[in-house]
């Protein structure tokens, strides 16, 4: 192994970090290997997974129900204004300071961190559901709760699932710095280099790209797959959009 | 070695000598005041962080979107490598660079730069897009040329979308700015990082930071009031 992957240099020796054990640099200790990549891994997506459905499952009902009421229009927007300006880095180490380590401390960070892009899209593509539409299923004797499931929510759900897309990676990226709150992830190799070495900072490196960009384009095939049949017909976007994409944030810009 | 840098960060600053507050750990008032000037160098050193790669990759993005306004089929290709380097996680992007351009700044900044691409780049095109098709035939039947309808229509008509995009990339560099510290860029994460668990250095180190956030913000969002006029003037 150690003749194939020389000639990438640094980068040779990170991808062997993944996959073979060694021993520190301090000595002693064995580091890297499959199984310890394998646990790291786990406990990343364990934390983030928690966090995602956890916050999926507190942002989409409040969404929803504001989204169908024309209510809080300014706190559904403007949430994720705020999100943006609290850095997810300043966010964790206040709960470091304040709070403590641990598990559950990492994941309500990034519940945190979660919540306003999914409750914002929610909102949003409830709102952007032509009241005509609405009108019509009214029309059809519906009740308000059978709009908002059969009508709302649908329509609404290639923009929930742009939303649980951003919020998914931001939080597989933060749940990296976890890691600074003692809780084991890919971090780990990354942020302790005086045990690990650089080679396995950077072989984590590796291993939480591939991660995320992987979340990312499941997540987005997920998305296409909840996406109406009528709607993938009726428009074929020019420009396709990507993460972070309110379709109102033109009219959210100029105020 | 390249990370030696890091191990010096494990020092955290001794306050042994200090008051019982400071030795607990706790928010103290008389500290900060006495000590706020640790904290003005890494305060600019982040705006440096902030600005500079916001200002390379406003150049970039917007000079791809140019390029992909009259060929649509690129905005494709761009969207899509823009979008994975924006996948990326900045902690990892801090160290998959190291091999490269080594620790310091210059990996910091084209980190930095990478993740500001993709919200520009989206922003001006969607402008761009957005701009009436009435005014477009209003200009090209006053006789201005392709080029001349691009500057003097086009684009002022999307500034507004363009500078929401600036706003976005600012705010999201000055948090991931924070992790630069990482990529030996230093900046208040560093502050943060050194002494996690005092609560003063936290408050004030990410209190920095948030302000900065806010204050940048605030500065675009006066540009775009100052330079889209009109806007109000239809109002």
């Amino acid at each position: 192994m150690n003749t194939t992957l020389a000639f990438l240099g640094q980068f040779g020796g990170a991808i062997e970090f993944i996959f073979e054990e060694r021993e520190s640099v301090g000595g002693g200790v064995q580091v890297g290997g499959l199984g310890e990549i394998g646990e790291l891994t786990a406990t990343h997506l364990l934390v983030s997974a928690v966090a995602v459905v956890v916050a999926c499952a507190i942002s989409i009902p409040i969404g929803l129900y504001l989204g169908h009421k024309g209510r809080g229009e300014f706190a559904a927007i403007s949430v994720s204004n705020v999100g943006r300006a609290v850095p997810a880095i300043v966010l964790l180490f206040f709960f470091i300071a304040f709070v403590g380590n641990g598990f559950t401390n990492v994941c309500i960070v990034l519940i945190l961190l979660a919540i306003p892009p999914i409750l914002t899209n929610t909102y949003v593509g409830v709102r952007q559901v032509q009241p005509d539409i609405v009108d019509a299923a009214r029309g059809m004797g519906m009740t308000g709760p059978q709009i908002v499931r059969r009508v709302r929510l649908p329509l609404a759900m290639p923009t929930i699932f742009a939303g649980i897309r951003t919020s998914a990676v931001s939080v597989l990226a933060t749940a990296t710095i976890g890691t600074f709150a003692n809780l084991q992830t890919l971090g780990e190799p990354i942020l302790v280099p005086q045990q690990y070495g650089f080679e396995g900072a950077l072989g984590a490196a590796i291993v939480v790209a591939l991660i995320t960009v992987a979340a990312d384009a499941g997540i987005g095939l997920m998305q296409r797959a909840v996406t109406p049949k009528g709607i993938k017909l009726a428009e074929e976007p020019q420009f396709k959009q990507k993460r972070l994409s309110l379709p109102t944030r033109r009219r959210e810009a100029s105020t | 070695m390249t990370f030696e840098p890091l191990i010096a960060q494990l020092q955290t600053r001794d306050r042994s000598e200090e008051s019982g507050c400071v030795v607990d750990d706790g928010l103290c008032p008389d500290w900060i005041v006495d000590n706020f000037d640790r904290y003005v160098d890494p305060f600019w050193q982040h705006v440096f962080l902030t600005v500079t790669p916001v200002l390379i990759g406003f150049v970039i993005a917007f000079s791809l979107a140019l390029l992909a306004h009259r060929r649509s089929w690129l905005v494709g290709p761009i969207a899509s490598v823009t979008g994975t380097l924006y996948t990326i996680p900045s902690v990892a992007f801090f160290f998959l660079l190291q091999p490269i351009t080594g620790l310091g700044n210059t990996t910091a900044i084209v980190a930095l730069v990478c993740y500001t691409l993709l919200i520009i780049f989206r922003n001006v095109i969607t402008g761009l897009a957005a701009v009436p098709e009435e005014a477009k035939d209003a200009a090209r039947g006053m006789g201005l040329t392709d080029r001349q309808m691009l500057w003097r229509v086009e684009l002022p008509l999307a500034l507004p979308e363009i500078l929401a995009g600036v706003r976005i990339a600012t705010t999201t560099t000055v948090g991931l700015a924070a992790l630069a510290f990482l990529a030996g860029g230093g900046g208040l994460g560093q502050e943060l990082d050194q002494d996690p668990f005092f609560k003063s250095n936290v408050v004030v180190a990410g209190g920095l930071c948030i302000l900065l956030a806010a204050l940048l913000d605030l500065i675009i969002l006066t540009i775009q009031r100052f330079t889209t006029g009109w806007q109000r003037a239809a109002a």
